[in-house]
């Protein structure tokens, strides 16, 4: 057999062979050879049911975190609403899980798979938290385990946060391989894949989204007995989408009908592969720069057909400026004695806005929180920030530009968030889907399909079509 | 290194398109070997990799950073508004 050959184009060139070796979907069983796929048949398929991940992740001290009520939180929030407005607030402790954020949840699915299927280690491409879930789970289970990051600029400057996660991932066993800015991670994952023959737990397999199921689960359940019935509103921090796709399964399966309200921090106008931009971003994940282009087109991931379909779950989706959650994270810890984050707190300060148009005696929970520490703190983040030049004041927040500036609010009231307009976003899939695909004109099973995608019926389906076509 | 500028991805932007593409890893040397050499390494999964050695039991140094003022501003600020006539 000839050699292989290891340049970019050819590694990309084997990429769908190694993908089914290395996830061991064969996603083409899903495919209807046009636009529409069965995303429900995927899930069905490949992943597990909601009492055999509650089964798998509460056997490995995942899951089951406390729900926390944030009394004074909630009373400065109705300091700055109008009359009779501010939902109670609540946090889902979720940085007490083993790795310390939700991701043991995804992890905890993807590795127990992978070891069921045989294979001698893990290999995941991430920054985040996911690195060190993985990680966890593979100490767990006894499987070897890499961790390949995004992590240095073209000096070698690291991320602070990214730093940190590197140090948790080798601190639980793992080997992890740091890079330097750019999308050709991807490449040298594909070339690990293979030189390995490990499992790839990729974010956006169903075991993984399917392992966050049991979070919006949990709330549901945990609401019904503490409170007497659901929250009104769950707030998700939304970057690859994952997320929000599975709490709002969860939350489905549990037949609760609160609303879901994606928020990324507002980075626009940062380029993501961008060397320059890389450590000007104070924010390494829950922001624009991965929120929109993945809600837009789930897609683009790491495997031929993501799980995570955010603009099918999401019922409103927010941006908040930067400086607002630095504010608000401060005011968790010196107000509620909680140090947590950077994640969960993106979600933490848009549901203080948010609860402030809601009337007191609604509910309104944030979905997640994570560990802090060294590096991943907002004190290393805003001395990072000010090291890279980006200037650090006292103002209005909505007149925040990322990248030159981080503005903490005034006063409270200015923590606002920004709608999104998501009709726009769903036409953006729509388009996408046309060309990806290169149809011209879409079958009824794919307007079908695109209606779910979108979350909006079949006539808006077509009326975007005939504008575009 | 793992791709030279000229190598990398054509949908990169300019600015990093300019600079090669580099990997770091932490490793066991296989014989020994001084700064700047390039050298054969096992990973702690076992793997083989080559590079250039750089350093040599590297330390973890990120740290809480430099103090921030503004955090205290904030917390006066809202302990204030709480504190201050419901």
């Amino acid at each position: 057999m000839a050699e292989k050959k290891n340049d970019y184009a050819s590694v990309m060139g084997r990429k769908a062979e190694i993908m089914l070796k290395s996830v061991g979907i064969d996603y083409s069983k899903f495919e209807s050879g046009s636009i529409a796929f069965d995303y429900e048949k995927m899930m069905r398929e490949t992943g597990y049911s909601l009492t055999e991940m509650q089964e798998i992740q509460y056997s490995v001290n995942v899951g089951n975190t406390p729900i926390l009520e944030l009394k004074n939180l909630t009373a400065l929030a109705r300091k700055v609403a109008p009359k009779g407005k501010g939902a109670r607030i609540f946090i889902k402790d979720e940085a007490c899980n083993p790795s310390g954020s939700f991701k043991a949840r995804r992890a905890a699915n993807s590795v127990y798979h992978a070891k069921r299927l045989g294979f001698k280690g893990v290999l995941t491409a991430t920054s985040g938290n996911y690195g060190a879930a993985v990680a966890s789970q593979a100490a767990i289970h006894g499987l070897k385990c890499i961790v390949v990051q995004e992590c240095y600029d073209s000096h070698g400057v690291g991320q602070p946060e990214i730093v940190e996660k590197a140090r948790k991932c080798e601190a639980l066993g793992a080997e992890v391989v740091q890079l330097s800015v750019g999308p050709e991670l991807f490449y040298k994952f594909l070339l690990l894949l293979e030189e390995t023959g490990y499992f790839n737990a990729s974010l956006y397999t169903p075991f993984g989204i399917a392992g966050v199921e049991t979070l919006g689960y949990e709330i549901s359940m945990q609401f019904r007995e503490k409170y007497g019935k659901d929250p009104d509103v769950v707030v998700c921090t939304n970057a690859g989408g994952g997320n929000l796709t599975g709490t709002k399964r969860g939350l489905i399966k549990a037949g609760a009908k609160c609303q879901v309200i994606g928020a990324s921090v507002d980075l626009s106008g940062l380029h993501m592969a961008s060397d320059n931009a890389f450590n000007k971003k104070s924010f390494t994940t829950g922001h624009t720069g991965f929120g929109m282009p993945f809600s837009s087109w789930p897609d683009r991931s790491d495997v031929p057909r993501s799980a995570a379909r955010p603009l099918r779950y999401m019922d409103r989706y927010v941006t908040i400026p930067q400086g607002c959650v630095f504010y608000m994270t401060e005011c968790l810890a010196t107000l509620e004695g909680l140090e947590k984050g950077p994640a969960g707190n993106t979600a933490l300060a848009a549901a203080f806005s948010l609860a402030q148009e809601l009337p007191e005696d609604h509910m309104i929970v944030v979905q997640e929180t994570e560990y802090t520490g060294a590096g991943k703190h907002i004190q290393p983040q805003l001395s990072f920030a000010k090291d890279n030049g980006i200037k650090i004041f006292f103002g209005d927040p909505s007149e925040e530009v990322p990248g030159e500036n981080i503005i903490l609010p005034n006063n409270p009231a200015l923590i606002k968030t920004k709608e999104v307009d998501l009709d726009h976003m769903r036409r953006s899939l729509i388009k996408q889907a046309l060309e990806v695909y290169n149809v011209k004109e879409p079958t009824d099973l794919d307007v079908r399909f695109l209606a779910e995608e979108t979350n909006r019926d079949e006539a808006f389906v077509r009326e975007v079509i005939k504008e575009l076509v | 290194m793992i791709l030279t500028p000229e190598e990398r991805a054509p949908q990169v932007p300019d600015d990093t398109k300019k600079v090669p593409l580099e990997m770091w890893t932490k490793c066991f040397l296989l014989e020994d070997a001084k700064i700047g050499d390039e050298v054969t390494v096992e990973t702690v999964t076992g793997r083989r990799e080559t590079g250039k050695l750089i350093e040599v039991n590297p330390a973890y140094n990120h740290s809480f950073g430099n103090f921030i003022p503004e955090l205290l501003q904030i917390d006066k600020q809202v302990r204030q508004l709480l504190e201050g006539g419901e």
